[in-house]
């Protein structure tokens, strides 16, 4: 079931981002930014669905989208520990929404190839998508690095608070190993070029600089979490878990 | 002509006709949304296309476009594809004019656009045709839209984005 847990563990990716994302709606600092993000985090929670859609059906016990969305808890969450990082300010946002665009765009690319047709069939409408991520999040980072004091310095908070979670984006769980050696999902270790280079670009214009990385933060595809995890699925889930089998 | 053929023609303008229903001005064939209806047995199946991946319409233009053919005296069913990826070239000449009518300025063609993460593009008003515009929000009402500004004619508008 390797190729089961792997789809799952980037089908989790994209619904917790997608979730942290959509928090924003109402409380963004414009109007357009109030569209921006859940029209961002639509994408995402699309994504997920079709990857949560496929994974049941290679499970074959009956599992559907909702069910694994809805009914597994933190312990069998398996996304990465960055999608999951709190909102905090809208620097931290943009700076996590570009560091996980600028991963998954390459990803994507490279996920055109993948033996597996539905994967290649999200890849072809995701990469577009994550473009369109890169551009948005990638002039915020741009206007905030090199804007204000203040924004400079919320931007400088936001790279140094970050910063260790990215290299968990480039492991790949024994599962995930399994799925790349069988050609139905890219190699996460071969991106990380592609992703420096996205981050490379941007920082340069934005004056910022990229901290060497005196250790990394991982844990997620083990379900080994950050306690804002917990709070979020509670919140996603209690309608659902409240209410069993509800259909409107 | 043989009566599948006929059924087929008849299947096709039934799906065909049916509107966005967030840009009601175009309908899902103009769009490219709507792939195909194919006649077998009296069972009419019309693959249909996402535009996004979490665009909301996706349900309510399945369930309409089922409706339609339900109406056109088909047992009807919606296979929903994927790949290939849709994109605003598959938007057709007619579709294109109708939404500019409507005062939505239709895609640069070219989907490659995109390619150039940082790049702009010049979108021309849909009112006055004036070059001079600005974007004002990359995302627009619906996901497959960005906001723009006339600088010309001050109105503001809406892009429907390359993609």
């Amino acid at each position: 079931m390797a190729v089961f847990e792997a789809l799952l563990e980037l089908a989790d990716d994209h619904l917790i981002l997608g979730h942290r994302v959509s928090e924003w709606c109402g409380h963004a600092p414009m109007l357009e930014e109030d569209l921006a993000l859940p029209n961002m985090g639509l994408d995402l929670i699309g994504t997920a669905r079709t990857l949560y859609d496929h994974a049941g059906k290679l499970e074959g016990k009956g599992r559907s989208e909702d069910d694994l969305a809805y009914l597994r808890d933190e312990r069998e969450y398996r996304n990465c520990l960055l999608v999951e990082r709190p909102n905090e300010d809208f620097a931290h946002t943009m700076l996590r929404q570009f560091y996980f665009a600028a991963f998954m765009r390459p990803y994507w690319l490279a996920a055109l190839d993948s033996s597996d047709e539905v994967v290649r069939g999200v890849a072809g409408k995701a990469e577009k998508e994550m473009a369109y991520h890169i551009r948005h999040a990638g002039e915020w980072v741009i206007r905030m690095g090199d804007g204000t004091e203040e924004s400079a310095a919320r931007m400088r908070d936001a790279v140094e608070a970050l910063h260790i979670y990215v290299d968990e984006l480039f492991d790949s769980s024994d599962a995930a190993q399994e799925a790349e050696a069988a050609g139905v999902l890219p190699k996460r270790a071969g991106l990380r070029p592609a992703w420096d280079r996205t981050v490379a670009e941007v920082f340069a214009e934005a004056l910022l600089e990229q901290p060497e990385a005196a250790y990394a933060q991982r844990g997620g595809r083990q379900g080994i979490h950050n306690e804002t995890l917990g709070h979020l699925l509670a919140e996603m889930q209690v309608v659902h878990r409240a209410h069993p089998g509800a259909r409107w | 002509m043989s009566t599948s053929t006929l059924d087929q023609a008849r299947a096709w303008e039934a799906a065909a006709a049916v509107p966005d229903p967030e840009v009601p001005c175009v309908t899902v064939a103009d769009l490219g949304i709507l792939r195909w209806v194919r006649v077998e047995n009296g069972v009419a199946v019309a693959g249909v296309t996402p535009t996004y991946s979490g665009c909301p319409a996706v349900l309510a233009i399945e369930l309409a476009v089922e409706a339609a053919l339900r109406d056109a005296g088909f047992e009807a069913k919606i296979e929903r594809l994927l790949s290939p990826p849709w994109t605003t070239d598959w938007i057709s000449a007619d579709g294109r004019e109708k939404l500019r009518a409507y005062g939505i300025a239709p895609p640069e063609k070219s989907s490659g656009s995109i390619r150039s993460l940082f790049g702009e593009v010049t979108v021309p008003c849909p009112k006055c045709a004036s070059t001079d515009t600005e974007k004002l929000s990359e995302f627009g009402s619906t996901a497959c839209k960005a906001h723009y500004r006339c600088r010309a004619c001050a109105e503001p508008f809406d892009y429907f984005k390359c993609i």
